[in-house]
Order: C-alpha cells, then structure tokens, then sequence
C-alpha cells in the first residue's frame, strides 16, 4: 500500500492511482466500448432491414427454394424447402470434407516419409513438390484444375476410356456403380458390425499385451474379424448386386454413377494442397524424435520397419497430432472455396443462393458461421481424444 | 618367426564407394527398396518433364502481338500473358496514371531494401554502406529518368531522408505527454491547414515525423529507414494511388486491380493484423477477466469460420450495420475483413511466444519499475517476437496467399482480372498459360518471403547465442 512518506492522493483521483479500481475502470470501459458498438450496429441494421421490407427471423426457412442443385446426397427438388436446402449443403461439404481428410491425410504421410527416405531423388522430388503446394494459393489450384484441366476435356462422346469400364469427359467421372437388388442394408450393417468387433477386439488385445507381454497377430484376425459378419450376412440375406456399367447412349452416358467435375476439381485441389502442409508435419514429427531412440531400437535388434512402426511413428505422432488437427480444420473451412466453382456446399448453397433470393443475411450468415464453428468443434474433440489416448503417460 | 614391424600402407577404398558410382549406391541404390523408388521416380520425371517442357517451352509462341501467331502451334500461347501484362499488373488502372503505382513500388524496393540487405550482408564493412547507399541512389536516379523531375526529387528526399535524421540528435527531450500533446496538435493544425490530397499527405508525413524525432530519441539509420517504412511510406501511397483532384487525377478503387490490388490488400493486411494480433494476444494473457474474455471470443470465433464467410459478412453485412447515408468503400470493407480475421491468427501465434518467456523477465521488468506498456515494449515483445519468426512468418504466408480470396466478393484482383482477360472473346480458351503465369507469380512472391524468414530466424538464433 501507500508509502507513508507521500500523501495519499485525495478525491476520486485517488480511484485511478490505485491498481484495483484501475482495473475494474478499464474493464468497464472496454465492456461498455463493445456493447455500445454491438448495441449501434444492431440498432442500424434493424432500422435498414426494416426499411429494405425484411421480415427477420428464421421464418424463410419454411418457404419454398425453388432453384436446383446439380449433386445432392439426399432427395431434393424445386419444391423443397430452404432448410433443405440447408442440409444439401451441410452433408456436400462433409462430404467433400471427409474425402479430403482421408485422402490427404494418407498422401502427407506418404510425402512426409519420401522426404525423409535416403533416396536422394525421391526426397529432392517430394520436397520440390511440396514446395510448389504450399507456395501457390489454393484458390489458384482449384481454379487451374477446374477451368484449365477439367473443362477442355472432350464431351461424353470422345470420352477418355479408363479401362472399358468408367470414362473421364467434361461431364465429370462415370464410374460403375453397385445397385443392390436385395440384402444391401443386412450387408452394410453387417460391415459396421464387424469394424467395431475389429476395433474392439484390437483393443482388447493391446490391454492383453500389456498385461501378459504377449502379443497377437492383431491385423490378421482384425481384418477376418471384420470381413466375417458382412459374408456371413450376404450369405444368409441371398443379397445380389447389380453393377451398372456406364454406355454412351446419344450424347451421353446412360448407367453407372457419375462424379460431377466441380467434385473432382475440389477434391483434387484441397487434397493435393493438403498433403503439402501435412508432410511437412509430418516431417518435423519425425525429426523431433532423438536419434538415440532409434539406435537403440535397432541395437535391440528390431528390423528397419519394425523401429519405424513401433518406436518412431508412436513419438512422432504426439507431436503430428495438434498441427494435423488444425489441417484438418482448415481443410473443412477451406472447403468453402466450393462457391468458385460453383459445387454445392454449404457457402454456395446457402450463404450465396439462399441469401441472393431471400436477403436474410445476418440470419444465414450467424447459421453458416455457427455450423463451422460446430465442426471445427467436433473435429478438435475428436482429435484432443486421440491426442489423449496417445500422450505419454505417466507411471 | 616373420614380424612386420612397418605399417602396411593403406589400401584404396573400393572403386564402387568412391566417386559418382559411390553416390550413386549410397544414395540411389543402397538397398531393394531403394533402388525400385529411384526407378520409380526416374519414371515418373520422364513421363511428365518432357511434355511439359514441350508445351511450354519448345512449341510455345513467344513472338507476335495477335491471337494469330498462336493459331498453328500445339504448345503454350505466352503472347497472351505477354498482350495482357499491363492488365494482369495493374487491373483498369488508368493507363497514363500507372507510373505512379510504379513510383510507389519502387520506393519500397529501394527504401525496404536495404533493411533485407542489411540482414543479408555482414554486420560492417564498405558491402554494406555501398549497397545501401548505392540502392537509395539507384532508386532516386531511376525515378528521375522514368518518371520525370518531381517523383525523382520525391524519391531522392524520401530515400535520403534516413541518413540525414541519423545524424541529428534529439533536443533534450520534454516528458512523453507533452511531446504526445504537441504532436497531435500540430497534427490537427496541419488538418485543418490542407484537408486534401498531396498536401495532406506531406502534412501527415512531417507530422509522423517530427513525432518521431520527439519521441525516438536517438536511433541508426537503418531504424530510420523502419520507422519511415511504417509511417510516411502508408500516407504516401495512399495519396499516389488514389489521387488527390488537383494534381494527381483521382482514381476509384474499383478501378484498382491484378497484382497492383493482391498486393496492396496483402500490405495493408500485414501492416494492421500484426499490431492488432500482438494487442488481443496481450488482452488473451490479461489479469482482467472481462478483457480476456472478450479477447478469447473474439479470436476463437474468428479462427472457427472461413475467410469466405468473413468477407461474405464485410460485404453483405457491414453496410447493414452503418447508419443512413454512410457508405465504406467496398475493397476498404475487404480489407478490414482480412486484416480482422489474420489479427485472430496472429494473436495466437503472438501469444505463443508470450507462453515462450520465463516468469523471470516479468518479474525483472517489474522489479525494474517498468510500467506494463513499457514492460511489454522494451522487454517482452523484442523477445517474445524473436521466438515466433516462423509462425509470424507461415501467417503473412497464408495471407498473402488468401488475398486471392477477394476475387469470391467481386473485386478485381489478379484472379478476378483473369477472369474477365479469359472472357475476352478475342482470347479464349489460354486458361492454362493464364493460371500457371498467376501460380508462377504467387510462387515466387510466397517462397522468395518463406526464404527469406528462414534466413532471418538462423541468423537471430546466432545472434543470441
């Protein structure tokens, strides 16, 4: 407190000399500072929304879209509603997501491991090609896969022949397709059922290694363990599947499923652009693990991928993992740059769409906003769950 | 009994270690594996270099000036990139007034670049002041001769500027307040004076000035050299580009565009989102609840949504939320969408260095009598700054790259000049020569920066040690 030898200041100076109320001043200044600010802009936008004839609300929702969308996962019309077309948007953009997570995460591992390998050529060509990725903005990329490499293809007739089976056009990628006559519910279900008796099984069995010391081939019996249920299932249901070859019948094809080009072009861009970012994770996960470890795994006798698998990739990954997290969120919110390109997500679909026909823009904005932030969400849980599961823990 | 008593000479290494043949095996083909992966990837270079190089180089167009001299070749058709250049550079820039974004860029180059020599080139010697010196005097010359006798006194004033204020000493010095309370009174004055144009410009830039000298009280040329990099360089851009109605003809900002525009969003953005980052970083770290509460908002929410629906709020929302009659100019709400959502991103990069400093420079700082600010500015900061080089660094990449964004929200930056040269009925369909001349463009800028902080962080790092 107050030295005696000065006066204490008097009068409601003295609020501002002391550290306590100085504190709570400032505080109540900067709260005060954002809510006038918040309170004018929302004081303005109801008086400009009232004058531009909108009603706010989440009313529209109800009304009918009336426009199409080219590629939908669930059945959508002219006739549906805009919160419809809401979740036609959601599901495209965790489509698109999904693929791309998978997709890059596998090829940045790929690529982190090339430029580390002792081959002088592979890891000069995956540092040149990550160099390139990472320099040249991805909405660059997209545009050069979808308006350079997609569009001049030729059209259906003189179609690029993948194999006699699927055909690369302008109209995008038709592919065979499964058409299920019978059982294709009872076999799906009994796939998921054997992917978890899998995973339970791999997880009973590394809690029985660390109890025992003894290990099972657990990747054998996993994988039987897995491929079981659904043959027992396809067996027992008779199911029959039809694959639907694609034909060029007139000016296109006719049969298989098609994967429309704007699907094509993102998924390639956002996977290629991706990996970059995560080989270099990749890269520096590994580097952070001592040398000393490896030595001493192989002095153990462990052969060169037995100390990859079971001594450097369980360092590294700890600390892959937070990097790889945030990749993979902003592969999900990069995943907006669909509305270039016209594929439609939720940005194009609802942000852009919906908004140009309904001027509902502060509701479907907050929504839009609301919804990534929802999956950045749930995507950093999961992985904070995984990052857990592998910490170091403590005996 | 035979003993050897001298030591046998030693042997050669076996031919297949020494050499290009040892190379080779150590690093080609040291095992199976190996060896598969090099063939793999000789493969792979012969199946996609030479028809590159055949459409690009061999069989491409260089020369002509119309659409016909691409008529009958299978290569690449530069003469379009070559026709267009002015429009990818400068957008619908007025053709008679682009001399002035030249002016601008060059005295960056040859005001900043020293300070990238100077990190480059060893600490003393004659290098070193003749580089400096030698790119103001090239830089002032080349304004001369390009651009006539005004832009050349311009240039010489601005590029001698640092060396002259070297020299000078500070008068002894008034308290901060008073010299804060003169500055801003003469900044009143001098808008009052000349509200408009180039004028106003000079004020503001004599005015950041005489701050300056007041308040840096003693600083090398080099430091100079920043600071006027920071201050005067801004208002005088501002002025070139957009014109004050007397001298210079005004130009609209939706006439700006190309390469012109991508960089003047990605030096705005650079310039506001650090300041703004390292402030909510210190507001995140705060003792004051409400403050840390509203930083960590902010900076979370920022970083859960895209950059799309930023700019799709700038531009949709923002003039939504201003009263009657109040318009912002649409690349101005660009760039405030930009510079907001790196701010958020910079704070958390910020606020890992801050987690990087030990208790114990606080505590000293404080033991020392500093207040907070000047804890934070002379103490904290230099340090905590140091240790995210990288990731301050990997952030303006990242924006640079996004600038390219805006093109989403219909301003003309070098996509969206793209666009409308492709749409040109005279030019379709040279898609591939215009986005690889775009990529070409990106990668250079973004790898030449990357480069650049690799250097600056090792040479900090030595620095330190």
């Amino acid at each position: 407190m107050a030295d005696p030898a000065t006066p204490e200041p008097k009068g409601p100076s003295r609020l501002l000399h002391d550290r306590r109320w100085r504190a709570v001043i400032a505080q109540a200044a900067a709260f005060a500072l954002v809510a006038a600010l918040l309170a004018c802009a929302g004081l303005n936008m109801a008086r400009n929304l009232e004058r531009a004839g909108i009603a706010s609300g989440f009313g529209f929702l109800d009304q009918v879209a009336g426009f199409e969308i080219s590629q939908t996962l669930i059945e959508y019309s002219r006739a549906s509603t805009y919160a419809r077309a809401f979740w036609v948007g959601l599901l495209n953009t965790l489509a698109v997501s999904a693929v791309c997570i998978a997709a890059s995460t596998v090829l940045g591992f790929l690529l982190g491991l090339l430029r580390l390998s002792p081959n002088w050529l592979a890891a000069r060509l995956a540092g040149v090609y990550v160099e390139v990725v990472r320099n040249v903005p991805l909405l660059l990329q997209i545009l050069f896969w979808y308006i350079a490499v997609l569009n001049p293809l030729p059209p259906p007739r003189q179609a690029l022949d993948l194999g006699g089976v699927a055909y690369l056009c302008n109209r995008g990628l038709v592919l065979p397709w499964p058409q299920w006559e019978r059982g294709g519910l009872a076999v799906g279900l009994a796939l998921a059922a054997g992917l978890a008796l899998a995973w339970g099984f791999a997880a009973w069995a590394r809690r029985r290694r660390v109890r025992t010391g003894r290990s099972l081939p657990v990747w054998r019996l996993g994988a039987l363990l897995a491929a079981l249920p659904p043959a027992l299932a396809w067996a027992l249901a008779d199911a029959r599947v039809e694959w639907s070859i694609p034909a060029l019948s007139g000016f296109n094809f006719r049969g298989g499923g098609t994967v429309e080009p704007e699907f094509i072009a993102l998924a390639l861009a956002l996977t290629l652009y991706t990996a970059g970012f995560i080989a270099e994770n990749v890269r520096a996960g590994i580097q952070a693990v001592p040398r000393g470890q490896i030595e001493a795994a192989a002095s153990l006798g462990l052969r060169p991928w037995r100390v990859m698998r079971l001594v450097v990739v369980p360092q590294a990954m700890r600390v892959i993992i937070p990097p790889l997290t945030s990749q993979h969120m902003t592969l999900v919110k990069n995943s907006s740059l669909a509305v270039v390109i016209g594929y439609p997500d939720l940005m194009s679909v609802f942000a852009g769409t919906t908004l140009n026909q309904t001027g509902q823009a502060v509701e479907i904005i907050a929504i839009t906003m609301l919804v990534y932030l929802a999956v950045s969400i749930v995507i950093s849980l999961i992985m904070n769950w995984y990052n857990d599961a592998m910490a170091l823990k403590g005996r | 009994m035979y003993v050897k008593h001298e030591r046998h000479p030693e042997l050669p290494p076996p031919p297949s270690e020494l050499g290009a043949l040892g190379w080779l095996r150590h690093n080609l083909f040291s095992s199976w594996g190996n060896a598969l992966l090099t063939v793999a990837s000789v493969a792979l270079l012969c199946w996609t270099i030479p028809p590159v190089l055949r459409w690009a180089v061999l069989d491409a167009t260089w020369l002509g000036d119309t659409r016909d001299a691409c008529l009958d070749s299978a290569g690449a058709c530069w003469v379009f990139i070559k026709v267009r250049l002015g429009m990818l550079a400068y957008g619908f820039y007025p053709q008679a007034e682009r001399w002035r974004i030249d002016l601008f860029f060059l005295l960056l180059v040859a005001g900043g670049g020293p300070l990238v020599l100077g990190s480059l080139l060893p600490r003393r010697g004659p290098a070193r002041t003749l580089a400096t010196r030698g790119l103001a005097a090239a830089g002032a010359g080349l304004a001369l001769v390009l651009h006539g006798l005004l832009p050349g006194l311009l240039a010489a004033a601005y590029l001698g500027l640092p060396s002259l204020l070297a020299r000078l000493r500070a008068p002894a010095a008034p308290g901060a307040a008073a010299k804060l309370g003169l500055a801003l009174l003469a900044g009143v004055a001098v808008h009052a004076l000349a509200p408009q144009g180039v004028a106003l410009a000079a004020g503001w830039t004599a005015l950041t000035l005489t701050a300056l000298v007041l308040l840096v009280p003693r600083a090398d040329e080099q430091g100079w050299r920043l600071a006027l990099l920071l201050t005067a360089l801004p208002a005088l851009g501002a002025v070139l580009f957009l014109g004050d109605g007397t001298w210079l003809p005004e130009v609209e900002t939706d006439r700006w565009g190309g390469m012109f525009l991508s960089l003047v969003i990605a030096l705005v953005g650079i310039a506001t989102s650090l300041p703004v980052g390292i402030l909510l970083a210190l507001g995140r770290r705060s003792s004051l609840p409400v403050i840390r509460t509203l930083s960590i908002c902010y900076i979370e929410l920022i970083r859960g949504v895209p950059l799309i629906s930023v700019l799709f709020m700038a531009s949709v929302m923002l003039p939504l939320t201003l009263p009657d009659g109040m318009h912002v100019d649409k690349l101005l709400r660009a760039l405030v969408g930009v510079s907001l959502f790196y701010a958020a991103y910079m704070a958390e990069v910020v606020r890992g260095g801050l987690q990087g400093i030990g208790r114990g420079q606080y505590e000293a700082a404080q033991s020392l009598g500093l207040s907070y600010p000047k804890a934070m500015i002379l103490v904290i900061m230099p340090q905590a700054l140091r240790l995210v080089i990288p990731g301050i660094t990997n952030t303006f990449l990242g924006l640079m790259k996004d600038t390219t964004l805006v093109a989403v929200i219909n301003l003309m930056d070098l996509l969206g000049v793209i666009k409308s040269a492709l749409a040109d009925s005279q030019w379709l369909g040279f898609t591939k020569e215009a986005y690889l001349f775009a990529a070409l463009a990106f990668w250079v800028l973004c790898f030449g920066l990357s480069r650049f902080a690799l250097h600056l962080e090792r040479r900090l790092r030595y620095e330190k040690h």
